[in-house]
């Protein structure tokens, strides 16, 4: 990445206060500040149940300056949906509708809201904070939940035995505008996608990654090396996609091993060696066909550094990957 | 101007004078003709609304309450599993003080899977913080829908009104349809409050402590209470404005009555042709119709049997059950009498009818009469009639 002033790139102007009730190091607010910068005040905020709900702050106060609706779990698009109605109805067409969810409300119980507001292109900002699993209440696993982790549903002996939802494949095959990841660990590609975002119309989809130092079991001051960890070791490659046909790499992947971000979690603590190189395969058998995407839109050249573990072709053979300890 | 039309268009005909600005439906059996209706009002211009075709009645309901939320006039209606489907967002309405207007069509619900009419989808939503209407003509469901709108916006709580599946949602009748012009004089544009506004910008619906969670139950309720008497002055209005009015409680042909049948919705058509009968026969039989079932209209009812004086035992035509129970609004009608003075309290019988649309015929009817004055149905359990176990 090219050299760049971090102040230049990010607006000073502040629409998150302090004294939000996030745990020590969460990168949610951090998220949050980070996205109103890039949106402004002429944001509403829909809300549905998320760590979110608690970090906002309870009755009376708020920490959001910006309106928020705090709707029903499994609500957001559609209460989204009717906030644009009016709003537009009021000639209010330049306000940004953002619902802003977590990944239970999203990858979950608010799938097929988020697919119907998708399909019908509903002129709204979908951002889900991604933490891998139902943290507020308690670090339960949901189908973003990576393979291998440990929850309090998936315990040590019997950890997490299916892959991640594919949320962004999912989300890309409605056709919606822009569907794109980001990560606090990139503050300026994290601005830079949401100020695209408010720049377009229709159904627009940001999925950030998000570490959670009580669910990931990693200090309060790990999250953003983790994140960016993630990033470089392709667990979560930083890409956008267009009406869901052209798919770009917005940023260079090293390549590196996935062990070392799985040491410094203890909700991966348990993994052996074997359940390690499982986790590897997946990401580079995920990465080949992730660059055979961005190849057959021809937007964009391919990282030329290659992966620290050779990539193998996709294999329609499970059965030879390891299983979950206790399985 | 007077129109032939079925319930289900006469729902649409309401929400389109009521200028309803967002509507927000998922089709189900046999509500479709609403949504239908207003797609094709909102396609041809004669009414300016957003229609949001979602993919489920859970959504539907949650987009008008965005839509709410924002300052609009927003509407929706179901049916039976859907209205079920919809149960979380139903309190979340009325606990967020949104005055979403809702028509629902009464289908049984199953299993066994049953389209036609009774009252179980909609009064297992008693408890959510709706008002309930419970109609009986389609003219009455063109006028209640525009009143309902004045009620729930007067108040902040949101309106149920309830049609018969079939029995009135599919047929046809003469409707007068109110002249648009005094429609806006009587319900102007909606102005809230409190909406999303990025010049004012606050929260709704956050977490709320125990030391304010009780507070603001109680200013549901104490809006809830005001229901009565809000309803009553917005049908004088109506009365003055265009001739007609209803009442939350209505007593047909009740004086000197010693017997009472209670009924709601269609039930009460037929009905009033067995009081005539038998008023013509000389027998002394009234008719109370509940059209208001939330709030449950207790001083009305209270007032309207110490005013008759007569009325020894009451007959209740519920067209539904509380499992385990009984019939729900003779069950509501006991409790809301209890302490009335024993010369004052009449015998309740309760009869269980016409569920998963079984007619409810004269003869039905004139049976319910015949046991209770024969008394000899024990008054705390309802009577099933025309069921061969």
């Amino acid at each position: 990445m090219s050299q760049v002033r971090i102040d230049e790139c990010i607006p000073t102007g502040e629409l998150l206060t302090s004294g939000h009730l996030a745990c020590p190091g969460c990168a949610a607010p951090l998220a949050m500040r980070l996205a109103l910068k890039a949106l402004g005040p002429n944001t509403i905020v829909v809300m549905p149940a998320c760590c979110f709900t608690i970090i906002a702050g309870p009755w009376p106060q708020s920490s959001l300056q910006v309106p928020v609706y705090h709707a029903g779990f499994a609500t957001g698009p559609a209460v989204a949906s009717g906030v644009r109605a009016a709003l537009d109805l009021q000639g209010k067409h330049d306000t940004t509708v953002m619902v802003w969810v977590g990944d239970g409300g999203t990858f979950d119980i608010g799938l097929q809201s988020l697919s119907g507001a998708a399909e019908r292109n509903e002129n709204i900002l979908y951002v889900c904070y991604d933490n891998e699993a139902y943290m507020n209440t308690g670090i339960q696993r949901s189908s973003a939940t990576p393979w291998g982790a440990w929850t309090t549903t998936t315990p040590a002996q019997f950890p997490e035995s299916t892959n991640k939802k594919d949320i962004l494949g999912i989300m890309a095959a409605h056709g919606i505008p822009y569907a794109a990841t980001a990560t606090v660990g990139y503050p300026v590609d994290l601005i830079e996608k949401f100020t695209r975002a408010k720049g377009m119309r229709g159904t627009r989809f940001l999925h950030l990654l998000s570490p959670c130092p009580p669910g990931w079991k990693c200090g309060d001051d790990e999250g953003i090396e983790l994140a960016r960890m993630a990033v470089q070791n392709r667990v979560f490659p930083m890409l956008e996609i267009e009406e869901g046909e052209r798919w770009r790499l917005t940023m260079d992947h090293a390549g590196d091993p996935v062990e070392p971000y799985l040491r410094r979690q203890g909700r991966f603590r348990h993994l052996n060696a074997e359940q390690v190189a499982h986790i590897q395969t997946g990401i580079d058998r995920r990465w080949v066909a992730l660059q055979r995407r961005v190849a057959m839109s021809g937007e964009h050249a391919l990282s030329a550094v290659p992966s620290a573990v050779p990539s193998a072709a996709p294999s329609a053979a499970p059965s030879s990957a390891p299983q979950p300890a206790g399985v | 101007m007077k129109k032939v039309m079925v319930g289900n268009h006469a729902v649409a005909w309401g929400v389109r004078l009521a200028r309803v600005e967002v509507i927000s439906a998922y089709p189900i059996t046999p509500q479709t003709q609403v949504v239908e209706k207003l797609s094709e009002m909102c396609a041809d211009g004669t009414l300016a609304a957003r229609f949001i075709k979602v993919e489920s009645e859970h959504s539907a309901m949650a987009a008008v309450i965005g839509a709410s939320a924002t300052g609009v006039r927003a509407f929706t209606a179901s049916s039976s599993h859907g209205l079920l489907y919809m149960h979380e967002m139903l309190h979340w309405a009325a606990g967020g003080r949104h005055p979403i207007v809702m028509a629902d069509v009464n289908r049984a619900i199953g299993p066994g899977w049953n389209i036609w009419t009774d009252q179980n989808d909609s009064l297992s939503q008693r408890d959510t913080g709706w008002v309930q209407l419970y109609c009986e003509t389609n003219q009455e469901v063109v006028d209640t829908t525009v009143m309902a709108f004045k009620l729930a916006e007067s108040l902040s709580v949101p309106v149920m009104l309830m049609l018969d599946g079939f029995y009135l949602s599919h047929t046809a009748e003469p409707v007068d349809i109110p002249d648009q012009e005094l429609v806006d004089r009587f319900l102007p544009k909606r102005d809230a409050p409190h909406k999303l506004d990025v010049d004012q910008p606050h929260a709704f619906g956050a977490l709320v402590r125990p030391d304010s969670y009780m507070e603001m139950r109680w200013l549901q309720q104490e809006a809830l209470q005001k229901v009565p008497e809000t309803l009553a002055a917005i049908e004088q209005d109506w009365q003055r404005m265009f001739g007609r009015s209803y009442g939350a409680v209505e007593a047909y042909r009740a004086e000197g009555a010693d017997l009472l049948l209670v009924t709601s919705g269609t039930i009460t058509s037929t009905a009033r042709t067995v009081v005539d009968a038998r008023r013509a026969a000389g027998e002394a039989v009234g008719l109370l119709k509940v059209k208001m079932f939330r709030p449950f209209p207790t001083a009305l009812l209270r007032d309207a049997l110490r005013r008759l004086g007569r009325v020894s035992r009451v007959a209740v035509l519920d067209r539904n059950i509380s499992p385990g129970h009984g019939g729900i609004f003779a069950e509501e009608l006991r409790a809301a009498l209890y302490d009335l003075g024993d010369g004052e309290r009449p015998e309740i019988f309760g009869f269980v009818l016409g569920l998963g649309g079984r007619d409810v015929t004269p003869a039905v009817i004139g049976e319910a009469i015949a046991q209770a004055r024969a008394g000899t149905v024990p008054s705390r359990e309802d009577l099933w009639v025309g069921v061969n176990p």
